[in-house]
């Protein structure tokens, strides 16, 4: 068989499809490690973290903020199924500022019965967001 | 006799209910056109996260899950987690009627181990808050601006109480939108996870899905897919919800407005007439007074 040229890549959340592009490299934020996919690749099934997911059409690259969920990568196709998809253009600077200073806080003064876990992903989150923000800025 | 001004005035009052109906009217139908929308946007999902799980379902030990789990027959019978979606709103012609009877004949059928109410809806937290039923939680004005956000909360709840053993099953009662003149209340058990639509979504997966590479291992994928059904098992019944609720407003308004525009002609014709009666008894009056002279 021969190998195909393209991606189509389908980046879908539980209320909307963000992304459905024809690509030619994408790079996955998976559970254990950061994994590139390139057309062809051998089926696979991925759990995310959050993170920053890019793909990249011509010399275009595109950045999205990604968390949790899980990615299906078939030679000429790519599925992310993801709880929050946010492309870098969507992402609201201001509100992720916010909510990396009260994730900090919360982290800083701890409380007894604080939930750790949610509190730093909650503090992820915020970091991955304003990353992928800044390199819409950029370019 | 009512008299002529009365007339004027009641057609007056019903054509301005009338324009209510039919303002009513047109916002039912663009919010429907939304809530259509966002249900199309989450089929994608959904149908994809089936045809995953479906695959997996076949290559894991599925019984060992939690959440998949029936509770053995010896253990004491412990209440039903049920979950009743209404509306915020009225006006809607059946649409929380038929929730509420609906959701009090499972209640009656629960029988002893009794039930444990999720409401969801100020429509249904007015009947049930009130009538000393345990309530687990309630979840109102949502629907105004619906979010998968919603649904993660109902699916904390209903697996929290689920997996603690504080209730035996949970049960989702909404309305079904079928198309814009059909809703249908719909039960469906949620947890335990019925092994059937597990083995259902392998069928249609069978063909498609091939051999994978997992990472991690199959078996800590499905457990970690398994709430996200969950979730989506609810963000569905909501998005059905709210769009059954627009569609059912919708042909109630038209109703109304239609009942109005008859209201108004028989108003008018019978204003007619009663005018008419008076100009003819002046008539008489003027040709009796003529002829007396």
């Amino acid at each position: 068989m021969p190998l195909p040229d393209h991606l189509t890549l389908e980046i879908v959340t539980p209320e909307r499809a963000v992304v459905s592009e024809q690509i030619d490299e994408v790079q996955i934020p998976g559970a254990e490690g950061s994994f590139g996919v390139l057309p062809g690749h051998t089926p696979l099934l991925a759990t995310l973290q959050v993170g920053e997911l890019w793909y990249r059409r011509g010399q275009e690259t595109s950045y999205v903020a990604v968390s949790f969920g899980f990615a299906e990568v078939q030679p000429d196709r790519v599925t992310i199924l993801a709880q929050i998809a946010e492309s870098a253009e969507e992402i609201d600077v201001t509100r992720a500022k916010d909510a990396e200073r009260r994730a900090k806080g919360r982290l800083d003064t701890p409380v007894l019965d604080m939930d750790f876990e949610r509190a730093r992903i909650a503090m992820l989150k915020s970091l991955i967001r304003l990353r992928v923000a800044s390199r819409a800025n950029r370019g | 006799m009512a008299s002529l001004l009365d007339i004027r005035r009641r057609i007056r009052a019903v054509k301005s209910t009338q324009q209510i109906t039919k303002a009513m009217k047109a916002i039912s139908a663009s919010r429907l056109r939304k809530a259509q929308d966002a249900m199309m946007g989450a089929r994608p999902f959904a149908s994809q996260m089936a045809r995953v799980l479906g695959g997996l379902a076949r290559q894991v030990d599925t019984s060992v899950h939690p959440l998949l789990t029936q509770r053995g027959p010896d253990a004491p019978e412990r209440p039903t987690l049920v979950i009743v979606v209404s509306a915020d709103k009225g006006l809607c012609g059946g649409f929380n009627t038929n929730i509420v009877k609906r959701a009090a004949e499972v209640i009656t059928d629960a029988g002893r181990a009794g039930v444990s109410l999720g409401l969801v809806g100020k429509k249904g937290r007015e009947f049930f808050g009130k009538r000393g039923f345990d309530v687990r939680f309630e979840l109102v004005n949502i629907f105004a601006n619906l979010k998968y956000a919603h649904a993660q909360a109902i699916a904390r709840e209903a697996v929290t109480a689920f997996t603690e053993g504080e209730v035996d099953s949970v049960h989702v009662i909404y309305n079904e939108f079928k198309n814009v003149l059909q809703q249908q209340v719909v039960v469906n058990q949620v947890l335990p996870i019925q092994p059937l639509v597990v083995g259902e979504m392998g069928d249609a997966a069978r063909e498609r899905l091939p051999d994978y590479l997992y990472e991690p291992d199959p078996t800590q994928i499905f457990a970690s897919l398994i709430p996200r059904h969950v979730e989506v098992q609810f963000y569905r019944a909501l998005l059905e919800s709210a769009a059954a609720e627009h569609a059912a407003r919708l042909t109630a308004m038209e109703a109304a407005t239609k009942n109005a525009t008859e209201m108004i002609d028989d108003l008018t014709l019978y204003m007619n007439k009663v005018r008419q009666a008076k100009i003819t008894g002046e008539i008489i009056e003027i040709v009796s007074g003529a002829e007396a002279i």
